[in-house]
């Protein structure tokens, strides 16, 4: 099956994210397909390369970012979303006057027509948060 | 269920609100969803549930807490040929609402009848 993943919380706060990642694990797993990974509202936290958490604790933003590499999985951020909460890629950087940028790697910025896209493509859109 | 031609795939959405318009960025940022979803031709609806309900009340004014007010935004909904909102009779009912209340005409029904307006859907996104 094909499936699109919506993440709708950021890192730590709220499990979504983690939920969101062992569903995408298990299901490549399984040989099922992930057509997109969409975060939105505070997901698009879940894509700053910035996040340094404690090491004996799991590392959420990097296990995307792995999982994305391992994979060719598309992880796309929402760029109303991301630009309300200072998550930027070099370009938007650019773009905005900014002095830096803080996407990690595997992640994109993109539009929210995208999450409509990945309703249209896959065969379920699964919703993590909100 | 979703229909397949050559050149597109129409499907049906559901947009589900169950939040208060401003305690929380949802509100807002679902209706952000809706209106670029509009664009791509979809066969799109509109839940209100629990506290989502207060998302549709006339005369809000947010002044006061610096936030935008876009419940204007509903009425300009049908522009982008978005005419199917369903709101839960119960939960207007608890809030003390009725149809009057509402910025915007809307189709309300009964719990058991949105389970079955969900249960038709494609995709669902619940905000």
């Amino acid at each position: 099956m094909k499936f699109g993943i919506l993440v709708n919380e950021g890192p730590y706060t709220h499990e979504a994210s983690d939920t969101a990642y062992q569903f995408a694990k298990a299901a490549l797993a399984k040989g099922h397909e992930i057509y997109r990974v969409f975060f939105y509202h505070d997901g698009v936290n879940n894509g700053t390369r910035l996040t340094v958490p404690p090491q004996d604790e799991r590392n959420i933003v990097k296990r995307w970012s792995d999982l994305a590499a391992q994979h060719k999985l598309d992880l796309v951020v929402c760029i109303a979303a991301a630009q309300r909460r200072g998550l930027m890629d070099a370009a938007e950087a650019k773009r905005h006057g900014k002095d830096a940028d803080n996407i990690a790697p595997g992640f994109r910025i993109s539009g929210l027509g995208q999450l409509i896209e990945a309703g249209i493509q896959a065969d379920r859109l699964v919703v993590f948060g909100g | 269920m979703a229909q397949e031609t050559p050149d597109r795939v129409s499907k049906k959405f559901l947009y589900v609100n169950c939040k208060a318009p401003h305690g929380t960025i949802y509100a807002l940022e679902s209706l952000e969803v809706v209106l670029i979803g509009a664009a791509f031709e979809q066969d799109v609806s509109l839940a209100f549930v629990g506290d989502g309900v207060y998302q549709l009340t006339k005369g809000q004014d947010t002044k006061g807490i610096e936030m935008k007010n876009f419940s204007p935004t509903f009425r300009a909904l049908e522009d982008y040929d978005v005419t199917k909102l369903y709101v839960e009779q119960e939960a207007l009912q608890a809030r003390g609402l009725t149809e009057a209340d509402l910025v915007v005409p809307v189709e309300v029904v009964s719990a058991q009848r949105m389970a079955e307006i969900m249960e038709s859907q494609d995709v669902i996104l619940s905000f």
